[in-house]
């Protein structure tokens, strides 16, 4: 409970304060990172108050880049999808009871990379196209969610990476 | 009856979702009709401080940058002092009052500026704003010009206490009446979202000799701005074969990258303007 809420302040933190300051590459690429605190919420959760969660992270960020709703949008919509994908993906029965989150020795390599790899399309997609409603072209518009989309896969991966999560098997003694 | 509830009990995560949904997108479309809400207010005052702390750092880093700024605006204002102007008749000394009426001479004073230092600042979305540590109890208003040391970067568009939030000029609603210096000719400035650096200036006769480097100034149509000040520098000339009309891709005079300082300038005949004009259109 306490390390989730660290981890809703210093991913909200880093998002606006490290990603967004630095000078862009190219108009399509965005690095986007702050979702993740989602994918990594822990199984036991409601839907419901995945929902909650999700939209309030959504709206912390959305006062920073003064966008009310923009993210929330399209935190909602990970947060929903997300349980589908896990009950979808999860390899063996009873996983998302022996282990606390999503992670790589949780479900293995495969189903996590998917679940990370659709959830990222999913709400880069829905954000970009949030953002450019009537404006910009579909080339455009492809582009950005194309670029966003690898820029945060990337980030994703060195953050794994840097911060292995200890994920340990729950037995039913514990 | 039963059935209903059923449903909603069967579906509440669904619809728990669809709801959260329409909230966020009603926020989102209604804010981009500058929409001023609650939440906002408050959420301004919170990220605002938060930016604060964040600047006191970065504020460090930029010291040095900040001093050319300094330097540089000062040697402006010192060019513009009644003592570098020298008539013929060196009997006679020209002096302006900055006392709001003066009834000796009838000068008054139109424009006040404030100086106010930037805490938050993005240049990479599709709409851009900024936030400055300055609000209503220091005078700021909603629709006040916001001018850099090296020209025009945007307009106020929400306030708080002590904070306000800047529509920089990389916002797709901002546009600023300007005109090219050398010519006269006015347009409207907007940006098109594509590159931070470049803003668009429409409506040019192609009558018009323009070149790359000429500078576009504000123009005596805008409210906002004192007239002449700086927005940009003409880059590139957009002959659209179509029309009678050049589009100029104008290079930013401000550097939208390194803010750190402003000044907010308060018209202080605006509210007459304003007032005549509408009561006109009203008569018609």
């Amino acid at each position: 409970m306490l390390k989730n809420a660290l981890r809703y302040i210093l991913f909200i933190l880093v998002q606006v304060y490290v990603l967004f300051q630095i000078p862009p590459l190219h108009r399509f690429v965005v690095p986007y990172l702050y979702f993740l605190y989602i994918l990594w919420l822990p199984f036991n959760m409601s839907r419901t108050n995945l929902l909650i969660v999700s939209f309030f992270y959504g709206l912390t960020l959305d006062a920073f880049t003064q966008t009310p709703g923009l993210h929330a949008a399209a935190c909602t919509l990970i947060g929903y999808l997300r349980s589908f994908l896990i009950s979808i993906l999860i390899p063996q029965e009873g996983a998302d009871q022996n282990y606390r989150s999503p992670s790589f020795t949780s479900m293995g390599w495969a189903p996590y990379a998917t679940y990370v790899a659709v959830l990222t399309l999913v709400h880069n997609t829905y954000l970009v196209f949030l953002e450019i409603l009537g404006v910009g072209s579909f080339l455009y518009f492809l582009g950005k969610v194309l670029a966003t989309s690898g820029i945060s896969l990337l980030l994703i991966l060195v953050t794994e990476l840097l911060f292995a999560r200890k994920e340990r098997f729950r037995t039913n003694t514990a | 009856m039963r059935n209903i509830f059923l449903i909603i009990r069967r579906y509440f995560n669904f619809l728990f979702f669809l709801l959260l949904q329409i909230v966020s997108l009603y926020l989102l479309f209604s804010y981009n009709k500058y929409h001023q809400s609650a939440f906002l207010e408050v959420a301004h005052e919170v990220t605002g401080s938060i930016g604060g702390k964040y600047n006191n750092i970065t504020y460090y880093f930029n010291l040095k940058k900040t001093n050319e700024d300094l330097v540089r605006a000062n040697e402006k204002l010192l060019n513009q002092l009644t003592q570098q102007y020298t008539g013929a008749d060196t009997s006679v000394v020209i002096k302006t009052d900055s006392l709001e009426i003066d009834s000796a001479t009838g000068q008054f004073r139109k424009y006040i500026w404030r100086a106010a230092k930037v805490v938050n600042n993005t240049v990479s979305l599709p709409n851009n704003t900024l936030t400055i540590e300055r609000g209503e109890n220091q005078g700021v208003k909603r629709d006040m010009g916001v001018v850099g040391p090296d020209g025009v970067v945007g307009t106020v568009i929400s306030t708080s206490a002590n904070y306000a939030v800047v529509m920089s000029m990389l916002h797709r609603q901002h546009r600023v009446s300007s005109k090219l210096k050398k010519t006269g000719e006015t347009g409207v400035v907007i940006w098109d979202g594509v590159d931070p650096a470049y803003v668009i200036m429409n409506n040019i006769p192609k009558s018009v000799q323009v070149a790359v480097g000429d500078s576009v100034v504000t123009s005596n149509y805008t409210v906002r701005f004192p007239p002449g000040i700086l927005v940009g520098t003409v880059a590139e000339v957009i002959d659209d074969k179509s029309s009678n009309f050049y589009s100029l891709k104008l290079k930013t005079a401000t550097n939208f990258y390194n803010i750190e300082y402003v000044m907010v300038v308060e018209n202080q005949m605006k509210d007459e303007q304003t007032s005549l004009e509408a009561a006109t259109k009203i008569n018609d």
